[in-house]
């Protein structure tokens, strides 16, 4: 009896490759968490210079030591000769998670019913397991915010981290309320409203906005006050905003509009703002510097806003602001693609930014406007083990990266693009007559 | 005496006007540059000689004479003017959508010289463009190469004439929701599509040999034959069986481009370039040997469903597996830096240098049938030039100046702020505009799409 038990175990584990085979399409990739010394590479800190030769230490996901001379010991060493070590980059707006397919009804999370719904978090649509986060994170953008849009208050923006299998594995610690400040700008060539009617919708947005805030501003003194509130989501959240718990993301971008939007930034004392879009920010760099409000702003690789505009009116943008002692981060404004960000950087920095301070405003200038610069935004021991390695200056769209680490988890190079890369390139059958 | 000088007058008026009507050609001489040929390889330290529009010679230590502008490009790369495949810039109307066939209209006549963009897209190296009829019919319009002369006012001076002629044909989503979805007619699926244009096609059969037939019995005495009713759009049809006219073909998924390849096929028709082609990359092998090559987006996907199963590596896969491959626009904004599109392929599939400039030098030439005038560095052919201030593939590379047949169109050190020709005097505050995406593939078809404007709608 247990002899015939034996040989069916036997039968059984001999034949278990063959039903695996059966089962499994292919080698399946996971991010991998552990410890890891990146070795021998060129470290750029983003705060600290570059430095030559340098290794660091991930371990249990935070950078626990960089140094010439760093031990291994149980580390998987990854040899980084000759390649170079960057802080994961950061994409300040961005619905990535919230859409799937852009023209699919089904699948658009980012505009809830209704012009006031600060209380519709971002958070709970992001997908986790959108196909675009891997497409994302493979070209070393590590972190995004993810923002809904429409309306006057469409919902509330959060910063995530590109791995994790739950939308509150990839938070990574910041919310912001997003504003759409009125606008007396067009919308887009099929925006056919006239002048006057531009004008008065401005206005009507403005004094729905002013009594939305006056009421928020009521909302939080009755908080305070201990009073027995009935239930009002939308108030609950903005009253954060006023209070200053959560910063305001204003959408804002026509010059005359953003002197506005200053203006009323002052007159309301709002505790914590942000512009954001500021796509004519140039017209107006000085009054934004001298506001002291930072600014969001992108996608660099657009068109001039007026026909009048030098033709590199977008690229010259954030350098100008910068230069005017704005504090500037970049946004792709893309859902799909934020995998261009570093393009949009060196974009950016060709024209008129700099290199260092473009890759600045994808790194530690939006880890600081969001308050995460603890553990984002530059390589520096006890920040997070958010990193990626490239074969060079990340911005070159000839420039591989190497190896991704998000929160120190190893993120497998590959993606759907990838994947049908590998597939198609020699496809087989190949022409048959 | 009175009456004869009226008419020499007249006459050298004539005269006059057939002088200006043709297009300017310009002189000059570019030395010391990185002369990026595509065709020849890379010349270090050398010089190219423009004379009357057309490239005279390219070489070292070369003169001009003293009239001619010399440039020094010490430092400096020099390439052949960018070439895009697939734009509907400059063009005041996209999309005749009131049936699946409109072979009959022409986007020569809807050129709108005045468009600022064209400045835009000079500026950043684009001397040529494919100016395309939209996505909405199965066969749309006929459409034009464009050779960016900005400045003009005559619509005219903008069509490259040398170039033959194309025609708009587009496949999947974009025909089936105007027309099958939108007007309850067919097309409504890719079947449909397929049966649009055979039923086009065999049509067209029927008229040519209408014609055929009357033709020859008009040859015989006291013949009493009436000619057929002359049929414009027919009639182009059946210049695309002659082989007259290049077909560009609006197109996403595999399936549906080795259909038009099987269609044309069956016709006997070869002169066949697919346009957008996302899923190319399936059917490369296929592309490479039975069409004029594809022309894609550098990384545009997931916008909408039959474009979720692509990739960035689609120009890559095509052009390792001989695809004649192009890298398109069909945007007002990417036209203005197709160099940093092109070089894209270079990350995603690391194509070499030269293959990356092909992509939107030569490739798109010869997708144009323009290949023996342009898209390329070469004595004969007509001097379309860029010079950067970086390799052109670099993400830092600026455009500094650009040519057209000689002439200078742009120069990063005269460039003005406001490059307008025409100011509207209706308009009091000049609009700003946000979010930009003009003219696309789906323009002036709203009327018939679903839901609300998206950031692309190609």
């Amino acid at each position: 009896m247990k002899k015939f038990n034996l040989t069916i175990y036997f039968l059984i584990l001999l034949l278990l490759p063959v039903l695996g085979y059966g089962q499994i399409e292919g080698e399946v990739l996971k991010p991998q968490n552990g410890k890891f010394l990146l070795k021998g590479g060129t470290v750029v800190t983003v705060t600290n210079g570059s430095l030559e030769n340098t290794s660091i230490l991930l371990e249990d996901g935070k950078i626990v030591a960089i140094g010439a001379e760093l031990e291994a010991g149980d580390a998987t060493v990854i040899d980084c000769v000759g390649q170079y070590v960057y802080p994961g980059m950061i994409d300040s707006g961005t619905r990535l998670g919230l859409v799937e397919v852009g023209s699919l009804a089904e699948t658009q999370d980012y505009a809830e019913i209704g012009n006031v719904t600060p209380n519709m978090q971002a958070l709970t649509a992001i997908n986790p397991n959108s196909v675009a986060i891997p497409v994302t994170r493979v070209s070393g953008v590590t972190t995004a915010l993810s923002v809904p849009s429409g309306g006057l208050f469409p919902g509330t923006a959060a910063l995530i981290n590109l791995n994790g299998y739950t939308p509150d594995q990839m938070y990574t610690g910041f919310k912001g309320i997003p504003m759409n400040f009125p606008t007396s700008a067009r919308r887009g060539r099929w925006d056919r409203r006239s002048d006057e009617e531009i004008e008065k919708d401005a206005k009507e947005s403005l004094k729905n906005i002013n009594d939305i805030w006056e009421r928020a501003i009521t909302y939080m003194k009755l908080e305070d006050a201990d009073a027995s509130l009935n239930y009002y989501p939308e108030m609950e959240q903005l009253a954060k905003a006023v209070r200053g718990d959560l910063p305001l993301l204003i959408e804002v971008n026509k010059a005359e509009d953003i002197l506005k939007a200053l203006e009323w930034i002052k007159e309301k004392e709002v505790k914590k703002a942000v512009l954001t879009g500021v796509s004519e920010g140039f017209r107006v760099a000085e009054k934004i510097a001298a506001a002291g409000i930072p600014v969001i702003t992108g996608p660099v690789l657009a068109l001039p806003s007026r026909s009048s505009d030098r033709y590199d009116a977008a690229y010259s943008n954030p350098g100008k602001m910068q230069k005017a002692g704005v504090k500037v981060a970049i946004r792709t404004s893309d859902t799909e693609n934020v995998r261009n960000l570093p393009f949009n950087a060196g974009f950016a920095a060709a024209y008129g930014m700099g290199r260092e301070e473009a890759l600045k405003a994808i790194t530690i200038v939006p880890a600081e406007i969001f308050g995460v610069d603890d553990h984002l935004g530059s390589i520096e021991e006890g920040k997070s083990a958010t990193v990626f390695v490239s074969d060079g200056d990340p911005f070159e769209t000839k420039t591989q990266i190497k190896h991704v680490f998000i929160d120190g988890y190893k993120i497998p190079m590959t993606s759907r693009h990838i994947r049908l890369y590998q597939e198609f390139l020699e496809r087989s059958p190949g022409l048959e007559e | 005496m009175r009456k004869l000088t009226y008419i020499i007058c007249s006459l050298l008026f004539i005269g006059s006007q057939q002088l200006t009507a043709q297009t300017p050609k310009g002189s000059v001489l570019i030395q010391n540059a990185t002369v990026l040929t595509v065709s020849q390889g890379t010349l270090e330290d050398s010089d190219v000689l423009v004379e009357d529009g057309i490239i005279k010679k390219v070489g070292k230590d070369l003169s001009a004479s003293n009239n001619v502008e010399t440039i020094d490009a010490s430092g400096k790369f020099l390439m052949p003017g960018i070439i895009d495949a697939h734009s509907h810039l400059a063009l005041d109307v996209v999309n005749e959508a009131t049936a699946p066939i409109t072979a009959e209209v022409a986007i020569a006549d809807v050129i709108n010289p005045f468009d600022v963009g064209i400045y835009r897209a000079l500026a950043g190296g684009t001397t040529i463009a494919h100016g395309l009829h939209g996505s909405a019919n199965a066969i749309g319009g006929q459409s034009i190469t464009m050779k960016y002369r900005y400045g003009t006012r005559n619509p005219e001076d903008i069509i490259m004439k040398e170039a033959p002629r194309t025609i708009k044909f587009a496949l999947g989503e974009n025909p089936t929701r105007v027309h099958g979805r939108g007007k309850n007619i067919q097309p409504r699926t890719r079947m449909g599509v397929e049966a649009v244009i055979r039923n086009g096609f065999n049509e067209a059969l029927q008229y040519k040999k209408k014609w055929k037939t009357y033709n020859q019995s008009k040859e015989q005495k006291n013949s009493k034959a009436t000619h057929p009713e002359y049929n414009l759009r027919l009639q182009t049809l059946a210049d695309i069986l002659d082989g007259e006219i290049i077909i560009h073909c609006h197109s996403y998924r595999a399936d549906e481009i080795y259909m038009l390849i099987n269609v044309c096929r069956d016709f006997g028709v070869d002169k066949l370039v697919f346009t957008h082609v996302n899923e190319g990359f399936k059917v490369a092998p296929e592309l490479a040997k039975y069409t004029m090559g594809a022309s894609v987006f550098s990384d545009w996907w997931a916008y909408k469903f039959e474009v979720y199963y692509s990739t960035a590596y689609n120009a890559a896969i095509l052009t390792e597996n001989g695809v004649i491959t192009s890298i398109n626009s069909d945007s007002d904004e990417l036209i203005r830096h197709l160099y940093h599109e092109a070089a894209k392929t270079q990350r995603y599939g690391g194509l070499s240098d030269e293959q990356a400039l092909a992509l939107i030098t030569i490739n798109p030439a010869k997708q144009l049938g323009i290949d023996e005038y342009v898209g390329s560095i070469e004595e004969g052919k007509q001097g379309d030039l860029v010079i950067f201030d970086h390799h052109p593939l670099s993400v830092y590379a600026v455009p500094q100046m650009t040519f057209v047949d000689g002439i200078k169109y742009f120069d990063i050190n005269e460039d003005k702020d406001d490059q307008r020709l025409k100011v509207s005097p209706t308009e009091m505050v000049e609009p700003v505009y946000l979010q930009v995406e003009e003219e696309s593939c789906m323009h002036g078809v709203e009327l018939f799409t679903e839901g609300t404007t998206f950031h692309h709608s190609h």
